[in-house]
């Protein structure tokens, strides 16, 4: 796949997406620059897990353009399989196979869909799971672990293809909050090291310590975005004010 | 059964369990075998000189039961299991394929299998076409293969259906296509979901293989069938019927055995 130099790492341009007669984006815009974090933050149902699913190609979009280094992969031609070697997507929950062990997991993809011989994929996955603080799991099942644990062997999953961008879609949202900070601090790690990461989260304290754009969605599109201090501290769309009041009241930012 | 009154209830109670089990088995014997006809029945089912004169072929016949069940298990599990695979293959370039399967299953699950069996054990034959096998036992069993090979597939779409639409998602974020995500990722888990349906599955199968008599198949049954034309007794039938229990019923306990180990697992994975 070719690239067009200067384009941002990731662009979506009018994106529309409906299920049914439900519109969930609705011309979506973003653009994500190689290097940035950018939290997409709204109330539940504003579209942030679609936009992750529609740019991974999971979900087929109904309009528009998801370009990435400036070339669009919606169209048909596009391979989706190597694609996905180029992106990484991390699930709510976790959807570790419950039939094989954490380093069966994670060699999984790189086994068999590129070829990488299991010698190379398993001594890769040990490294990765020791940097993140899983070596001792690597043969435990994921129903013998926390969730926390769960969720970092799912990071460390997607991380394996060594992907250009890493989307997190709620990856905090189905853990117990004592396990929150673990999987933070691995996030934290990984964009302090440069990769480009798109989160949809909840956690606004941690957007706004990691993030360096913070965009609300709004009916499926994006309403205000900006660096994290300006969107927290001075938001100027209405809307924004009330979501982050809410946020605010709900103890969470 | 009763090791697990004696563990709940106690001495006492496995006790009691025997005593009360023997006075109820005891009074029921007693009561058919003291009833005025019990002496028709006995010479008309219970013959002891018409059970050894029709054991002989009613146990070579049921060897050709006992082969036709394996040869049935081994190829029902490969083209049912390719068949719900193809129900379950996504896309629109896929539909003539998922169409296939539909029919398939519409047909085969939709005819009685004693039609079936007729149909093809009978018909087929008097077509005396080049290259194919006329026997009549190979049409049989080619009836009960496409048979329980329909049902057999709803039951692993069913499993392959119960896993969550996350992990092939997740599957194919991983780069697999979808038939790596399909054997690596759903068909594992889909095919444990169902161990428990596949197993009654075979249970059945194995005395619907019976069936095969009505097109001439010299099986257990229809050398029991033979040889109460012959005499008018009905002890042959006997026969067949204890060896046909003699299968089924370790192998209802199995199954029953290994359900019970299997929710147990499962119990305990989730707590």
């Amino acid at each position: 796949m070719t690239s067009i130099s200067g384009a941002p790492k990731l662009e979506l341009r009018g994106v529309h997406k409906a299920f049914g007669d439900k519109e969930v984006l609705n011309g979506l815009d973003l653009v994500v620059n190689e290097h940035e974090v950018v939290c997409l933050i709204g109330p539940s149902g504003c579209g942030k897990s679609t936009i992750l699913r529609c740019v991974d190609l999971l979900d087929p979009i109904n309009k528009g353009q998801i370009l990435l280094d400036g070339v669009d992969i919606t169209l048909p031609g596009t391979d989706a399989n190597s694609l996905r070697r180029r992106i990484g997507i991390v699930f709510q929950s976790f959807n570790l196979f419950p039939h094989m062990s954490v380093l069966d997991n994670v060699t999984l993809g790189p086994r068999r869909a590129h070829g990488v011989d299991r010698t190379t994929a398993e001594t890769k996955a040990r490294e990765l799971l020791d940097r993140f603080g899983l070596g001792e799991k690597a043969d435990d099942y994921p129903n013998r672990m926390s969730g926390g644990q769960n969720q970092r062997a799912a990071i460390v999953r997607a991380l394996m293809v060594e992907p250009e961008i890493l989307l997190l879609d709620e990856v905090t949202s189905a853990l117990d909050p004592e396990l929150v900070g673990e999987v933070l601090g691995v996030i934290r790690e990984l964009s302090s090291q440069g990769l480009t990461m798109v989160l949809a989260t909840h956690e606004m304290g941690f957007a706004r310590d990691v993030a360096s754009t913070v965009a609300f969605l709004h009916e499926g599109r994006v309403l205000e975005s900006g660096p994290p201090g300006e969107l927290f501290e001075h938001p100027t769309q209405p809307r924004t004010q009330q979501f982050l009041q809410r946020v605010t009241e709900a103890g969470r930012l | 059964m009763l090791k697990r009154i004696f563990d709940e209830e106690g001495a006492k109670g496995a006790l009691i369990a025997t005593v009360s089990t023997l006075v109820v088995f005891g009074l029921v014997a007693w009561a058919i075998t003291a009833s005025p006809n019990w002496d028709l029945v006995q010479r008309q089912f219970f013959s002891a000189e018409h059970f050894a004169g029709s054991w002989p072929r009613v146990l070579k016949g049921f060897w050709i039961n006992i082969q036709l069940f394996l040869i049935s298990m081994l190829i029902i599990p490969l083209v049912s299991l390719l068949i719900a695979v193809m129900r379950s293959l996504r896309g629109p370039g896929f539909f003539p394929i998922r169409l296939m399967s539909l029919i398939f299953v519409d047909l085969f699950r939709g005819i009685p299998l004693y039609l079936l069996i007729v149909l093809l054990g009978l018909g087929i034959p008097t077509l005396r076409l080049p290259g194919v096998p006329n026997s009549a036992r190979f049409w049989a069993v080619t009836a009960l293969v496409l048979s329980y090979s329909a049902y057999t597939a709803e039951i692993y779409r069913s499993g392959i259906d119960a896993v969550p639409e996350s992990q092939r998602a997740s599957a194919r974020a991983l780069g697999l296509t979808q038939w790596q995500s399909m054997r690596f990722a759903i068909l594992p888990q889909a095919v444990r979901n169902v161990v428990p349906a596949l197993m009654n599955t075979v249970v059945s199968l194995q005395k619907d293989v019976a069936l095969v008599g009505i097109v001439g198949v010299r099986d257990a049954l229809r050398e029991a069938d033979i040889y109460t034309d012959r005499f008018f007794n009905f002890t042959s039938y006997m026969a067949a019927t204890l060896l046909f229990l003699l299968i089924s019923v370790p192998l209802t306990r199995v199954v029953d055995w290994y359900v019970a180990r299997d929710r147990a697992q499962r119990a305990q994975v989730m707590a």
